[in-house]
């Protein structure tokens, strides 16, 4: 058997996470809640607008960390998903006048459904070759995006401009912070949903189709169906993060869904720990920060900067946020015992 | 972070100098936030990395070109502190640094950020917020629209103007032309054939025998120079990107169809365009541009590029000189600092905008001669006017008179 083919059927690509370590403990998750809550009273505006971003970016790893980390497909097609998403968001707000909470389910179920759809063909392949199946999907987006025959709805390369909504029920709170706490509630929802679906029976399948595709089907797991499923759940995740992602950046363009959104929220995936969903955020934080600080180094070299510090991170914490937080317990709970 | 770091020598010296000239001058000095007595803080975005990222230079020509300004004793006793950003050409980066630039830095203006897409994405933010975004670089035309969008400002010729120009021309030399148009079909190529059409008239319908359009992901354009040549055409519009321009002069000396050929200053590039066609190839295209070219031998001893090379030579010796982009920078950089030494004491983002709308008759070392920079409270198009060039030998020769073709967004 040659060294390409051991790659591609040896199936354990992805580690193997006991279901009770995908998660945080209450009390954490409490602690995590109340600093989420009560941090915006006290920074400014633009503060306030990477904290909803980071909330967004999140939920994009989250959607990617229950694909890989759950069901154990690869997916560097996620920004595509995202783009649908951010789109029909914008099209519905702008063009049907509809109220921006509502075009997000809107966009989760036509995110749902084209994952699922993209999910029936990619059944078929398996490790490397998915990747590069969704590979394709990302780098196509932004060319169909900018195609004539959609211009009308898309507004071709110009894009469209969204209008932020604000603050219902009169409430005295500037634009930014509305969207946070908005942004906040969709997405304690969608983490607990996610939690939730991860304990189930569903999740079960998913793990056991991602420790072992040979193994669950003989257990009477529907290999076909849960591994579509996965997809579309994934899809559909990223597609709401997509939708509250054009509200709060209050523009679409193809130029911002390109191969490198994918890619970052795949490097969040891995640098928060594969299949361990708290560290969504912490994925997150990496991504939108991080750029920021190598550029703050060196501006010439960011690129450079941002490789180093990613080099850094996988070689000392392989397992990413995950790993970290592992080892704090494990002081923690000797302290504790002194 | 901030480019140019302050030195505590030249900040208090600025200080003293100011304390000695205040007392004297009781002219009502006004500030908005970002600048002081001894500070004006401009923000800027450009894409350092990322698919755009050979425009990067344009950022650090400013920033150079801003350092020296400071050397010589800033605008007005006032030092510049030029924040420049890395947005890499994506949107929604855009936004945040400019929301960072706006509300966490707290600059005065944003100045010159570049390309379309992301200055759409910002438009509306900045013109909420009320801060100048001024001098975008991007040649689209909706950044002249003062009514809708009074703190947007653009800066170079736009698409539209250019091929307004070409109309002229056509109209004067040859009024019973008849024009096949190849354009890329995205707002750029729309841009400019809608300039076509404005230029032309009521005789547009006539004139224009064939509109041929093009995707970007084409690999090659040969078939559709085979149709446009089909027509019987004597006038050919080539409204193509670089690779495509060069495609499209070989194609045609190819089959053999010699039309009037106008080439988009967009792929005037003798470097990147031309010698890979083929000089021989390229006989008699007819273009137009603004900026001089540093690599032509005739401004040598022009004393705008003698500043130029100075500049460089001391602020920015490791600048490629044969890239338009330094000059660009370099031009638009001067502009800015025009309009901030006209505000005086009076450093509040609307008189910015409004001395920026009040520029007359401005000329810069770096544009050819002739050509102005004006605007007006209905004209936020700085720059309108271009001058025709056509190829000989092996590079380009200007000819004509300054043409103008200011257009509205």
């Amino acid at each position: 058997m040659s060294a390409v083919e051991d790659v591609v059927t040896e199936a354990p690509a992805v580690e193997a996470v006991p279901k009770r370590a995908m998660t945080l403990g209450l009390g954490t998750s409490l602690v995590v809640l109340a600093a989420l809550v009560i941090a915006p009273i006290f920074v400014k505006n633009f503060i306030i607008f990477q904290m909803t971003m980071l909330l967004i970016y999140g939920l994009a790893v989250l959607a990617l960390n229950i694909l890989t980390g759950g069901s154990g497909q690869f997916s560097l097609g996620q920004s595509a998903f995202y783009a649908v998403g951010a789109y029909t968001s914008a099209i519905l707000m702008e063009h049907a006048n509809m109220n921006y909470a509502l075009t997000l389910p809107i966009a989760g179920i036509v995110c749902f459904a084209f994952g699922y759809l993209f999910g029936k063909p990619a059944l078929r392949l398996s490790g490397v070759y998915l990747a590069l199946a969704t590979f394709a999907l990302a780098t196509a987006m932004p060319q169909l995006l900018k195609l004539g025959f959609f211009e009308h709805w898309t507004g071709g390369v110009q894009g469209l401009v969204v209008t932020k909504p604000d603050a219902p029920f009169g409430l005295k709170m500037s634009q930014d912070m509305w969207l946070y706490y908005f942004t906040l509630v969709i997405s304690i929802g969608i983490y607990i949903a996610s939690i939730n679906l991860l304990r189930s029976r569903s999740g079960r399948a998913f793990m056991a189709i991602r420790d072992n595709e040979i193994a669950a089907s003989a257990m009477g797991v529907n290999v076909a169906l849960y591994k579509t499923l996965a997809f579309g759940v994934s899809a559909g995740i990223t597609g709401v993060a997509g939708g509250l992602g054009a509200i709060a950046v209050q523009f679409v363009a193809p130029d911002g869904y390109t191969i490198l959104l994918a890619i970052s929220l795949f490097l969040g995936m891995v640098v928060g720990g594969v299949g361990w969903l708290p560290g969504s955020l912490v994925g997150s934080a990496f991504i939108i920060f991080v750029p920021n600080i190598a550029e703050g180094i060196s501006k010439g070299l960011s690129g450079a900067v941002f490789g180093v510090l990613l080099f850094l991170v996988i070689f000392l914490v392989p397992h990413g946020a995950r790993q970290v937080a592992m080892v704090a317990q494990q002081l923690l709970g000797k302290m504790i015992k002194k | 972070m901030p480019a140019i770091h302050l030195r505590l020598g030249a900040f208090s010296a600025a200080l003293a100098l100011l304390a000695a000239t205040s007392s004297g001058a009781l002219a009502q000095k006004k500030y908005d936030v970002g600048a002081s007595d001894t500070e004006i803080k401009i923000g800027n975005i450009m894409p350092y990395s990322g698919p755009a990222s050979a425009y990067g230079v344009i950022g650090k020509t400013e920033e150079a070109y801003f350092r020296k300004i400071n050397a010589e004793g800033g605008i007005n006793g006032r030092k510049i502190t030029f924040i420049s950003y890395d947005d890499a050409y994506s949107p929604p980066k855009t936004v945040e640094q400019a929301r960072k630039l706006v509300e966490s830095d707290e600059v005065l203006i944003v100045f010159n950020p570049l390309g379309t897409p992301p200055n759409s994405a910002i438009q509306k933010y900045m013109n909420q917020k009320k801060v100048p975004q001024l001098f975008v670089a991007t040649g689209a035309t909706k950044w002249n629209d003062p009514k809708e969008f009074p703190w947007t400002m653009g800066w170079q010729p736009n698409y539209q103007s250019e091929t307004i120009i070409y109309a002229k021309y056509i109209l004067k030399n040859k009024p019973d032309a008849k024009i096949a148009v190849l354009y890329q079909n995205d707002d750029y190529g729309k841009d400019y054939l809608k300039g076509l059409k404005d230029g032309l008239g009521a005789k547009a319908a006539s004139m224009i025998v064939m509109e041929e359009s093009y995707e970007v992901s084409e690999p090659t354009i040969d078939s559709h120079i085979v149709k446009l040549k089909a027509t019987g055409a004597d006038v050919f519009m080539n409204i193509t990107t670089p690779k495509f321009a060069a495609q499209a002069i070989k194609k045609n000396m190819e089959i053999g169809w010699r039309p009037l050929h106008f080439l988009n200053n967009v792929s005037a590039s003798v470097g990147s365009v031309i010698k890979p066609a083929g000089f021989e190839n390229a006989q008699d295209i007819i273009s137009s541009n603004y900026l001089k070219d540093p690599t032509d031998p005739q401004w040598k001893n022009d004393a705008g590029m003698k500043g130029w090379n100075e500049f460089l030579d001391k602020y920015y010796p490791e600048a490629n000189r044969a890239d338009a982009s330094v000059m660009y920078g370099y031009t638009v950089a001067q502009g800015l600092v025009h309009v901030l030494k006209a505000c005086g004491d009076n450093l509040t983002r609307e008189n910015i905008m409004k001395q920026a709308a009040s520029i007359k008759e401005l000329e810069l070392g770096g544009l050819l001669p002739g050509i102005k920079v004006n605007t007006s409270a209905t004209d936020f198009a700085p720059i309108s006017q271009l001058q025709l060039m056509k190829f000989k030998g092996e590079g380009w020769d200007l000819f004509g008179d300054i043409l103008s073709g200011d257009v509205g967004g």
